[in-house]
């Protein structure tokens, strides 16, 4: 977290909603390299709208969002293919082709963006699905596999082409604390070791603590970021109420 | 007045108006949900004909309240909020007034307002707003699929023909059983329809001729886009739809894979590719449909086939071949917009699939109509 460097995202006075309802609302930060940035908050408070937003999936309505210098908004064309090269996304259920095996699904973009051969492109893929502890599920269809597989199997897909980012959504939704650890574990490996930037998207208070350097924290009533920083000083240190009760999962 | 009413079940109520506004209600027995029910009635006959200024509930010989119960109760307090009379418990037991006071009444009356009447002008505006759109949304497609499909053809490795050939065995290979099956019952029931009348004028042998030209003209290429569109329409919007729901559309997306030209332009081409071939063998079976009510009637085959011969020629065929080549483009592309447009929820599936079949039979008839037309001027 060299905040002495350039940012690789940079989010700048973004606004967000469906129709006319506002859901976020001027939302501005920077995600450094090599961190793992995690987007937290409540049910409904715009933390996957964010996400969707940051990757291209939706336009927001104003703002601008940079991935390493670039406007994914703004970008068409050849230039958002490029910029959508360094990212890599895990959707909230993983999003595996059913129709693949989990080769071919991890295979993809390289079948489709390099020359490789086939036996190549075959070995760099069952690499990185040995790189998330799925060496030999190759052959296997994404139905035959537990959801916490499946999930490690959509990390393996995400950074086929080495992404500088890959973007998690609710990588622990659905699992239980025992794969939810491993994933967690999974992801701190990852960041270490191939200098990969994650931005995460979760309300796993579990997780936040075990992986994150960095949180920012959304609230639906503000529709703005209510606090940012380390876990431990977000638990320790708030003045905002919201805040507090989420880290000391307090009802209202 | 006093009034006493008396239900079947164990829960009573009693009312009692002194003359100045007040009325007092007298709930006893069990207020659960078998109960509540006719209660409920009783109590709003009561207070619809009564309109009193102050209500009083007595609660001591309340045996037993459910959730039920304490609905009614506070339903008492919500009319009290939206009709303007003031509620007084009395001899509630501790739990129970406590239950009840959990709710705040003011704020359920609330609830009730936001629910907006539309006039029906507003939803005639509004669906028509929505056509346009739609409309809007085929046309951009429309682009879309075109500006990929040319793109997937001059460049190279940019076709999956992978799943360009598993599609056409689908969509095509798969299909022969039913079109011909289809084709050859239509060929069959038009001669005998067409037969049987003609009979009486001397004329039968010219069923032949009629068959044959509607057959390869109109109706082949026509019935096989419909089985079409009832076939494969349907399934491309179901996979890209699940596809949708399951956010696999969006993984391509931000893959920088073009959902279209991954997914429709291969869908699209190979049902453009087999139509024209299941238009064929429906003609054929058709032919043969025919044939059999001919030779049932008496004719030789030698007969009806020169009069099939001197029916149609090569440029009926053609053109018959070239409407299935549209028609067939049309279901398919229409099957994966449907499919695309999938909302969210466990029904959105079904709501893709119906809208692909509907559009595209509709959309099969309206270019039935203007090649109708289009031919008729051009004089082919």
């Amino acid at each position: 977290m060299s905040n002495e460097s350039e940012p690789v995202i940079r989010v700048e006075g973004l606004s967000a909603g469906y129709g006319e309802e506002v859901i976020l609302d001027d939302i501005s930060f920077d995600v450094y390299p090599g961190e793992v940035f995690v987007i937290a908050g409540g049910s409904g408070c715009g933390k996957t709208t964010l996400l969707k937003n940051m990757i291209g999936l939706l336009e927001p309505d104003a703002g601008c969002v940079l991935i390493d210098g670039d406007d994914i908004v703004a970008a068409s064309g050849r230039s958002r293919h490029r910029i959508l090269r360094k990212i890599g996304v895990m959707f909230q259920t993983g999003a595996l082709f059913g129709s693949m095996t989990l080769l071919e699904n991890v295979r993809l973009e390289l079948d489709e963006f390099t020359d490789l051969p086939r036996d190549a492109a075959n070995l760099i893929a069952s690499m990185k699905l040995d790189l998330v502890g799925l060496g030999g599920y190759g052959d296997y269809m994404p139905a035959e596999l537990s959801g916490g597989m499946q999930k490690r199997a959509a990390i393996a897909r995400a950074m086929v082409l080495d992404p500088q980012i890959l973007f998690l959504d609710e990588p622990s939704a659905g699992l239980d604390p025992v794969t939810s650890a491993g994933l967690d574990g999974l992801i701190r490996r990852l960041a270490k070791s191939l200098k990969i930037t994650f931005v995460i998207v979760t309300h796993e208070l579990a997780s936040i603590y075990a992986v994150a350097d960095r949180v920012i924290m959304l609230e639906k009533e503000a529709r703005k970021i209510v606090a940012a920083g380390p876990p431990e000083q977000l638990r320790d240190s708030t003045d905002n109420a919201w805040v507090r009760r989420f880290f000391h999962r307090q009802a209202e | 007045m006093t009034a006493k009413s008396k239900s079947r079940s164990s829960a009573r109520l009693r009312s009692e108006s002194d003359g100045y506004g007040t009325m007092t209600l007298g709930y006893a027995g069990r207020l659960d949900s078998v109960n509540v029910g006719s209660l409920w009635r009783q109590t709003s006959d009561i207070l619809k004909h009564a309109r009193p200024a102050r209500v009083i509930v007595l609660g001591e010989e309340i045996d037993y309240c459910d959730g039920s119960g304490v609905g009614l109760l506070f339903s008492l307090r919500l009319k009290g909020v939206k009709q303007g009379f003031a509620v007084e418990f009395k001899g509630l037991r501790p739990e129970l007034a406590e239950m009840l006071d959990r709710f705040d009444a003011d704020r359920f009356a609330e609830y009730g307002k936001e629910k907006r009447h539309i006039h029906p002008a507003e939803e005639i505006g509004h669906f028509t707003w929505q056509l346009f759109l739609d409309l809007r949304e085929q046309f951009a497609f429309i682009g879309e699929l075109h500006v990929a499909a040319v793109r997937c053809l001059v460049r190279r490795g940019q076709l999956r023909w992978k799943e360009v050939f598993i599609t056409a065995e689908r969509a095509g290979a798969n299909a022969v059983g039913i079109v011909s099956l289809i084709g050859f019952l239509f060929g069959l029931i038009m001669a005998f329809s067409f037969a049987m009348p003609m009979r009486q004028f001397g004329v039968d042998i010219y069923v032949a001729d009629l068959v044959a030209m509607g057959l390869v003209r109109v109706l082949g290429p026509f019935i096989t886009a419909i089985i079409l569109a009832g076939r494969s329409g349907s399934a491309y919007a179901a996979e890209l739809g699940t596809m949708k729901i399951n956010d696999e559309i969006d993984a391509l997306t931000t893959m920088s894979l073009n959902p279209v030209r991954f997914l429709v332009v291969p869908k699209v081409l190979a049902t453009i590719f087999v139509t024209p071939l299941l238009t064929v063998v429906a003609n054929v079976f058709g032919l043969i449909g025919c044939g059999v009510v001919m030779l049932s009637l008496g004719f030789p085959l030698v007969t009806y086939t020169s009069h099939v011969e001197s029916a149609i020629d090569a440029g009926d065929v053609a053109l018959g071949l070239f409407k299935a080549l549209v028609f067939g483009g049309l279901v398919a592309g229409v099957g994966c917009l449907r499919g695309l447009q999938t909302e969210t929820g466990p029904s959105a599936v079904g709501i893709s699939t119906t809208r692909a079949v509907v559009s595209g039979i509709v959309l099969v008839v309206l270019a039935e109509g203007v090649f109708a037309v289009l031919f008729h001027y051009m004089d082919i």
